[in-house]
């Protein structure tokens, strides 16, 4: 039993104040090349983030640092107050629809009940409960008559909602999500937007990787402005400026030299 | 049929047809995970350990091939082939197939090296190591053929206990590594499975074809199905079906290789499917194709829901 209760991931109470995210110094280069530069960042309490900048301003790699899949030279990550590595069964993730192969022989909710297998654990089946919170998932993003359907034959806009109810599935507290709006039909926007809604709502953190500035303000309370460096971050209204506009997208910080 | 077959001629069969399984079984995710290169550098990278093995052998007076030796020295140089490969990849900024290409290369080199050396020894046996080339089951004894079948027993069970684990690894590493999953240490379980059917399957279908019966089967299979857990049966299926008829044709017609002909049989298989699968099949996308051309031309289709491209 003690056992057990140590492996639970650990929330502490909203009143003692520790931030779901908890990012400091973080540094990534490819080769040569700085991508992240020293990032450090709180984010809030709950609500919604857009994580915005230019292309190659490391936005993707700021996502996948975090939760540790690209290696950091520098930095540390904690959730909840405790090493990522403690708490992954309070995160979520959902990333880019071209990261994997569509091909692949199974079903829309065999993808979903993905996001339960951290519940499951080893070795052990997919059992009818899991099986039907999956299909609780895919329901709410309007998939649920498409459960049975192969992958590979959804439009690129199902295929986003099926990577959107696997993350439900996953009930985490905190969300990173890599550009969930990008390209996507009018059905998808829609589905993507009542999740995002809903999850604020019950006082999650949902950190979204996003490109269009022009719908920052419509759906985010908060941004991280991005350019290699972090150039400013918080409110959305106060923060998303001209003068933070024109910094984070007015110089390529990528140009910057090559490291030693 | 079976009837007028001698005893080693089944042994033969059964020894080919687990083989087959086996490989269908475990080939079918290191065909999703896109590892079926890298396990054709691991195969031709056993050759010089085999040699090695045999040189080694010979050193401490071993008399003749013995067979645990030999299968040992196959797979510590290919494991070995296969860290050179990631080690590559991993400090280079080369390309993944540029560094198969040259591991492949430069270990498959080295073994025919050190096997004209083995051939140049007085001591006897060095025969016997080409077979591993090409394969050869004429000699399957029935110790051998058990083996063969513990391995398949071996590779359904440990495929059926990671079931889950396996594929979430295959479909979407980076998922499985935010939610904790060991991803490198499945990946290595994989490898080892990939590993004891290169090596185990040396002796009948040679170092060089033993990856077309990984590759193949479970190639097949896809036409036929677009769930993994039949997708697995099916390539076991195929892979038995190639395993055992190709061996009671390389046993029918002596002087036959039974590697070959094992492999040409998945092939003929592969190409039935590829052909007329009902779904997924060339035939069938041609037909459906056509007759959605003619749908078109006298207008009996709208676009909507129900078509995969509507919604």
């Amino acid at each position: 039993m003690l056992q057990r209760l140590r492996s639970l991931d650990f929330i502490p109470p909203k009143e003692a104040g520790v931030s779901p995210l908890l990012v400091k110094g973080l540094t990534v280069a490819y080769h040569r090349r700085p991508v992240l530069w020293d990032v450090s960042w709180t984010a809030p309490q709950q609500g919604l983030v857009a994580v915005v900048g230019p292309n190659g301003a490391g936005k993707s790699t700021f996502l996948k640092a975090v939760l540790g899949l690209v290696p950091p030279l520098a930095g540390t990550v904690e959730v909840f107050g405790r090493p990522l590595a403690r708490q992954r069964r309070l995160v979520g993730y959902v990333p880019q629809r071209e990261s994997v192969d569509w091909d692949f022989p199974v079903s829309a909710l065999d993808v979903v009940a993905m996001g339960r297998y951290r519940m499951i654990g080893w070795g052990r089946r997919v059992s009818k409960a899991h099986r039907q919170a999956a299909l609780h998932a895919l329901d709410r993003v309007g998939m649920a008559d498409f459960a049975n359907r192969q992958i590979g034959q959804l439009s690129g806009g199902q295929q986003q909602r099926v990577f959107l109810a696997r993350a439900l599935a996953q009930e985490a507290r905190l969300y990173f999500m890599d550009e969930p709006l990008a390209g996507v039909d009018a059905a998808t926007e829609r589905a993507v937007l009542d999740v995002l809604r809903d999850l604020d709502s019950q006082g999650r953190t949902v950190v979204c990787v996003h490109h269009d500035l022009q719908t920052v303000a419509d759906v985010f309370d908060h941004v991280l402005m991005l350019n290699v460096k972090v150039v400013a971050s918080g409110p959305t209204r106060e923060v998303l400026t001209d003068a933070n506009l024109r910094a984070t997208y007015g110089h390529r910080a990528s140009d910057a030299p090559l490291l030693p | 049929m079976i009837g007028d077959l001698g005893f080693n001629t089944l042994v033969v069969l059964f020894g080919a047809t687990a083989l087959g399984i086996a490989s269908g079984v475990v080939g079918t995710f290191m065909l999703l995970r896109r590892r079926a290169l890298v396990s054709d550098a691991l195969s031709h990278a056993t050759l010089p350990g085999i040699a090695g093995a045999f040189l080694l052998g010979a050193w401490f007076g071993v008399e003749g091939r013995s067979l645990p030796l030999l299968l040992a020295g196959a797979a510590a140089s290919g494991v070995l082939g296969v860290l050179a490969i990631q080690a590559i990849t991993r400090w280079t900024r080369l390309p993944e197939d540029a560094a198969i290409g040259a591991v492949l290369s430069c270990f498959f080199g080295l073994g025919i090296v050190l096997l004209s050396v083995v051939q140049g020894l007085p001591t006897g046996g060095a025969a016997g190591i080409k077979t591993f080339i090409f394969g050869q089951t004429a000699a399957m004894r029935a110790a051998e053929a058990a083996g063969l079948g513990v391995l398949a027993l071996l590779a359904a069970l440990v495929v059926a206990l990671l079931f889950k684990e396996l594929k979430l690894v295959a479909f979407d590493e980076g998922f499985a590594r935010v939610q904790g999953w060991p991803a490198g240490r499945i990946d290595l379980a994989l490898m080892a499975l990939v590993t004891l059917v290169t090596v185990v399957g040396l002796q009948t279908v040679g170092l060089i074809l033993i990856i077309a019966l990984l590759i193949t089967p479970p190639a097949a299979a896809r036409f036929w199905t677009d769930s993994l857990e039949s997708m697995v049966g099916i390539a076991a299926l195929i892979g038995g079906l190639s395993g055992g008829i190709g061996a009671w044709l390389s046993a029918k017609y002596e002087d036959m290789p039974a590697g070959a002909v094992i492999v040409l049989t998945a092939t003929a298989l592969f190409t039935l499917s590829l052909l007329f699968a009902p779904k997924r099949g060339l035939l069938a996308q041609t037909w459906r194709y056509r007759r959605l051309r003619g749908a078109i031309a006298r207008g009996d289709v709208t676009l909507g829901e129900g078509t995969p491209w509507g919604a």
